[in-house]
């Protein structure tokens, strides 16, 4: 049976207007008293990235596009007028000046509301990431199974 | 609003969503049952999120009004 108190987010994307709408929904929801998983996967791991690090283990390749791939929470691009990282900056100054949460407020908000974060292994082993290379804050290393799981029981489900 | 006291009050001028309603849920844990909150904002948007944040988590939403200044004030009797 779902349970109306139960949301699921699975956050696919790495952009930071994405990761914001994401966020704001997370907090949003867990305030009204809903209990929030957030499953991040692809692209959206960069959300979780502890400053860029990589597994120790990397390979070549996976060091390559952690490179080519190194943005954290701190500095996500923009889907649209990202203009090599110009646009974020303005984005994030005219945030500031019109006092919006910014993404680490938000993501340090979800953690006192108890959002749950659950980093997805298949994309992380692709992507040469392991548990040491995301921040401490998430909760569980799972794969789609486990998302399932807890989708099934919830009756919001999104996909950002 | 006529008739309501509160008993505290939230500023949220210049604070737009979600952070008016999170802020709330960490005010109205600190306060007890039957007691009301005030919460002052300039997104309006509050008028409508704060009845839904209520009617969610089973407080009760007592009204709100914008006033001249565009300042909105909302009031949630803790249940």
């Amino acid at each position: 049976m779902a349970d109306s108190n139960k949301m699921t987010i699975i956050l696919f994307s790495g952009e930071m207007d994405k990761a914001l709408a994401a966020f704001t929904l997370a907090t949003t929801a867990a305030s009204m008293g809903i209990k929030v998983s957030i499953f991040f996967t692809f692209w959206g791991l960069s959300v979780l990235r502890n400053g860029g690090m990589l597994a120790k283990k990397a390979n070549f390749l996976q060091k390559m596009f952690g490179f080519l791939n190194r943005g954290t929470k701190e500095s996500l691009p923009l889907t649209k007028f990202n203009f090599a990282g110009a646009g974020p900056e303005m984005m994030k100054l005219l945030m500031k000046q019109k006092k919006m949460a910014s993404l680490p407020e938000l993501f340090k908000l979800s953690r006192e509301l108890d959002v749950k974060f659950i980093a997805c292994t298949t994309s992380c082993n692709v992507m040469g990431l392991d548990r040491e290379a995301l921040v401490p804050e998430v909760d569980e290393m799972a794969g789609a199974a486990t998302y399932l799981g807890e989708a099934k029981e919830s009756n919001i489900n999104l996909f950002v | 609003m006529e008739g309501i006291q509160p008993n505290q009050t939230l500023d949220c001028v210049g604070l737009y969503c979600p952070v008016p309603i999170i802020k709330t849920t960490k005010k109205i844990k600190e306060m007890k049952s039957g007691e009301v909150l005030e919460v002052e904002a300039d997104d309006e948007g509050i008028l409508n999120d704060m009845p839904a944040w209520c009617k969610t988590t089973g407080n009760i939403y007592e009204g709100g009004e914008k006033a001249a200044d565009g300042i909105v004030k909302v009031y949630v009797r803790k249940a």
